[in-house]
This record gives structure tokens, sequence and C-alpha cells, in this order.
């Protein structure tokens, strides 16, 4: 099974008709939910009744077009925000994280870093749930003793953006700490050698290497931010992010408008995506 | 450089690690095993107990839902694995070069676009008034049309669509690493296609198989939105027994018991799968 060793035609066709079958079945939901933004009709389904602007533009109800649907709008907003803080201090801690383990040799360092890949199998709604107890308990235990409300530990945004950076935090660091790995440590020294202080070397040598695993991690960060539902899910207040109020929507049974809302969702990310690679591609 | 003496920026970055991992992971799952135990014995007080956990095995509904996911997700993790290893051997093996660069680029599409918009493609294509159905009409299969939606079948291939990607890329990885000398040295030997596929390629992909396997399990039992938005009000998803009790009832001490039992549940089969392959949890994860 090598293209330098003989096979029969039928086989090579048909393994070539399997992967063709697989790209179909992967690019179908999404090209699917792409055309259905421009269907003239008030649900996502068939009939295909000609083609409209009408879920992008649309004013008066019941065709209302995402650009003038408030609460989509103000639920985007929301979700840059939480996408944004999230991912600042996600690329803040895994930075100092991939150094200590990348760096350093200390008592206890295996079972850290153990310790620092657990949130990747821990499902996102027990996180979820578990820092909303906790959250909620810190919370009870502060009022009950000095009658001083936290409102930002109870269901809210600071707590989804808690919530997030928890397990956001441990794909930054494995992204950033793998490529702290392929650093030559005798560049630092050399620029130590010409002078420099160890920060001032860390900042002119060594953070210029990290760049594209910095992009790349903050690209990954923002993303899954944006796009996290299950652990969102339990932390939510009264302002809902986009997955959010999307979802809510999806169950009542919505208009087009929520293809209109995919469609700029997958050109973002595209958009991210080769943003990303182009970072990356000038080492 | 490694240094061995702890100074200021050594403990400049053990701080945030610690407070991280401490408050964030340890104490928020230590609290949900804590609350777990506990049953209010009168306003604002409680005692030890193993009420919630007896109440998980002796209410039928609880412990099928729980067992049920858990088979559902097996089986998702099976497929999603068979389905995954043919194309991902041609990736690897079968490519070269520029195209080979570009079609693993496409695998990776759906991770850039949400998993609710990829539900939302499976809703339109399989509901009542849907593509498939709209298709198999216009063709004649089926004279009316036809729901296809809020079922078992359905779920699962949204669970199966949802989790390709997390297979697939563990695979190529390992595949691309396997040289294909040993695969000729195998033909020259008089091996024919299939001893090959089982004595050389399948041990040599072996850790992506089991890191593939791990994180699409896991992500299919912790799943909420696709067995929801799919499956329909009768999904019995065990995640959303879990929401129920949390968020509806607000019976936090019961969700708790049903959290822990997931936990329970996702790390023994993490375990079984390092051990059943002989690797690290590090290895694994760490990739």
């Amino acid at each position: 099974m090598l293209p330098s060793i003989p096979q029969s035609a039928f086989f090579r066709r048909a393994y070539q008709g399997y992967v063709l079958l697989f790209f179909i079945y992967l690019a179908t939901p999404l090209l699917v939910v792409a055309l259905f933004a421009f269907n003239d009709s008030l649900f996502p389904s068939l009939p295909w009744r000609g083609w409209t602007l009408d879920w992008f533009l649309g004013r008066d109800a019941p065709v209302v077009g995402l650009l003038h649907d408030p609460d989509l709008l103000r639920s985007i907003g929301i979700s840059l925000w939480v996408a944004l803080f999230t991912t600042f201090f996600s690329l803040v801690l895994a930075t100092g994280n991939a150094f200590l383990f990348e760096r350093q040799d200390f008592p206890g360092k295996g079972l850290l870093y153990i310790l620092m890949l657990t949130p990747l199998v821990i499902p996102g709604v027990i996180l979820g749930v578990s820092i909303l107890m906790l959250g909620s308990s810190v919370a009870n235990g502060v009022e009950n003793w000095s009658g001083y409300g936290i409102e930002w530990l109870r269901p809210g945004l600071v707590l989804v953006v808690i919530g997030q950076f928890a397990f956001i935090s441990t794909i930054g660091t494995l992204i950033i700490a793998a490529r702290l790995r392929k650093f030559d440590t005798s560049l630092e020294e050399a620029a130590m050698n010409l002078g420099a202080s160890r920060l001032q070397a860390v900042a002119t040598v060594t953070l210029p290497f990290l760049r594209p695993a910095l992009v790349g991690a903050g690209v990954v960060s923002f993303l899954m931010s944006f796009e996290n539902f299950n652990t969102t899910l339990m932390l939510v207040g009264s302002d809902a992010p986009l997955t959010i109020a999307m979802f809510d929507r999806l169950r009542e049974g919505s208009t087009p408008v929520l293809n209109a809302v995919s469609l700029l969702l997958m050109l973002g990310s595209g958009l991210l995506a080769l943003f990303s690679v182009m970072v990356q591609r000038q080492r | 450089m490694k240094r061995s003496q702890f100074g200021l920026g050594f403990w400049l970055l053990l701080a945030p690690l610690l407070l991280w991992l401490v408050l964030l992971i340890l104490l928020p799952h230590v609290d949900l095993l804590l609350i777990s135990l506990r049953l209010r014995s009168g306003p604002g007080t409680y005692r030890f107990s193993l009420h919630h956990y007896a109440e998980f095995f002796t209410e039928p509904l609880y412990w099928r839902t729980f067992l049920r996911t858990a088979i559902m997700s097996l089986l998702a993790t099976l497929l999603t694995l068979l389905i995954a290893f043919p194309l991902a051997y041609y990736i690897a093996k079968m490519m070269r070069g520029r195209a080979k660069q570009l079609l693993f680029l496409l695998c990776l599409i759906p991770f850039w676009v949400s998993e609710l918009v990829r539900t939302y493609g499976w809703m339109i294509l399989l509901r009542e008034s849907g593509v498939v159905s709209g298709l198999l009409q216009w063709s004649g299969l089926t004279g009316a049309p036809l729901e296809m939606l809020y079922n078992d079948a359905a779920i699962m291939v949204g669970l199966v669509y949802t989790a390709m990607l997390f297979m697939v890329v563990p695979l190529i990885t390992t595949l691309d690493s396997l040289d294909d000398s040993l695969i000729e040295a195998g033909y020259d030997l008089g091996g024919n296609g299939w001893n090959l596929l089982w004595e050389v390629v399948v041990p040599h992909a072996m850790p992506g198989i089991v890191s593939g396997c791990i994180v699409v399990f896991m992500l299919t039992l912790g799943n909420y939105l696709t067995p929801t938005l799919l499956g329909g009000k009768d999904s019995l998803w065990f995640t959303e027994q879990i929401y129920t009790q949390f968020i509806t009832r607000f019976n936090w001490e019961q969700g708790s018991a049903f959290g822990i039992l997931l936990l329970l549940l996702s790390s023994l089969m993490v375990w079984l799968g390092l051990r059943l392959s002989g690797q690290s949890f590090t290895q694994v994860m760490g990739r």
C-alpha cells in the first residue's frame, strides 16, 4: 500500500473514491449552512425560493437581517470581549509556564506537568460546574462572614472568562513550550556575553524567536474561547455570548439569520487561519 | 541552561502556575467531591452521606442514561477510528508534497468552524424538510418527506463528524513518521497488504491511535450540544442530566455526584487506554 508498490487499478480507484467521499462528508454541512443564508424563505430548509441578501440586510419583521438584529450583534460583541480577555491571560500564563517547564528543574516538576495536562481530559461541562460551585461557595462564605457580596463570583462574564482560561492555558502552554524546546540557548548566552541582562536577552532574542508560537497559540486560544460552548453554558449569567445566543435560537427554531451569522463566523475564522499560516511561514 | 538555584524569576514563574492549578483545577474538583458527599439535613446544615450516589444506582433513568452515554461514546470512538484510519493512511503514505499538505489542511477545516455551526449544518441536512429528504424525494426513492433528525443515528453522525479531526491529526502525524522502506521490506519478505497492516502499520501507529481514541472518547462523553440538538428531547445524554440537576432543578448535590461519576468514567477510560497500549499520560497528551 505505497505508491511505489503496484496495486490493482480497482483498489486504487476505490481508495481514491473513499477519500473523495470523506471530503464531501466533511464539507457538506458547512456548504449547506452557507448556502441557506441566501435562501429567500422564513425557514432554513427546502424548498429553495430564490436568492436574497435579506438575512444580512433585512429590516422588517419577520425578515430581520443580522445587521438589524441587536441581540445577535450584542452577543457577538460579548464573545469578542470574552475571547480577547481569555486569550490575553492565557498567553501570559502559558509563556511563563513554558519557560518554567523547559528551563527549570525543581522537585515536583513531573507532578505539576501532569496536573497542567489534566484540563485536557476533564469534560468541559464538569470544569464549568466545578468552577461555578467553587465561585458560589467562596461568595457565600464571604457574604456570611463579612456581609460583603462578591458579584463577579456569581454566574456571569467574569466567571466565563475564568472557566475558559482554566483549560485554554494548557493548550497555549503546549504550543509555546514546543517551540521553546527548539531554541538554542547559546544565542541567549551570546547576548548576555555582549552585555545584555538576562531579561534583555529574553526580550530581544528569545521572544522574537517564539513569535510564531505566540501568534499560533493566540489564534487558537481566541477561536477556542469564541467557539466554546460546554464550559460557557454552565457559567453564563444574563449576558449571552454568541454560542449561547445561537443555541437558544436553534432550539426555538429560527429564521436563516442564523445561517448569516454562521457564514460570517466561518469567514472570520478563515481569515484568522490564513493570518496564522502566514505568520508561521515567515520564520 | 538549567539553573538549579531558585532565584526570584523562578518564583515569579511558579506562582501563577500554582495559582492556576490550585484555584481553578484542584480546588473546584475537591469542592465538587465534597458537595456530592453531603446531604441537606436542615436549613443551611449538611451532613456526610452517600445518598446522592445511592440515588444514581436506584433510579433507572440515571444509570441507564449513564450506561447509554458510555456505550454510545465507545461506539462513536470506534466508528471515528475506522473511518479516519484509511484516510490518514492515504494522506500520510500515498500522497506527496503540496497535495499532501493541502489535504492535511482541508482535514483541519472543521476545527475552524464552531461546533454549533457544524451541528446546525447537520440539522439542515437531516430534518424533515431538509436537504437529504429533498434529494431522496427528488430521486424518487421515497414518496413523502423523511424525518431523519431526533434519533440515535443522527446523534452518532454528529458526534463522529465533530470528533473526526481529533482522530485524523494524531493518526496522520504518527503514520507520517513510519519509514516507507519498512513497508517495502515487508513486501519483499513475502507479506501481503493485510499482514503488513497488522504487523507493521498498526503497531507503529499505536501512539496516535491511543491518543486519538482518548481525546475522542473524552470529547464525546462530555458533549452536550450535539446530542441535545440532533437527538431532541429523548437524546438521554448524561451531560444533560448534569445540566438539569444544576441549572433547572438547582439540586447541586445530585449534580455534583453525577459530575464525579462522569469524571471517574472518563479517567478510567484514559487509564485503560494508556494501560492497554503501554504509554504514559505525558507522552500521549503532550503530543
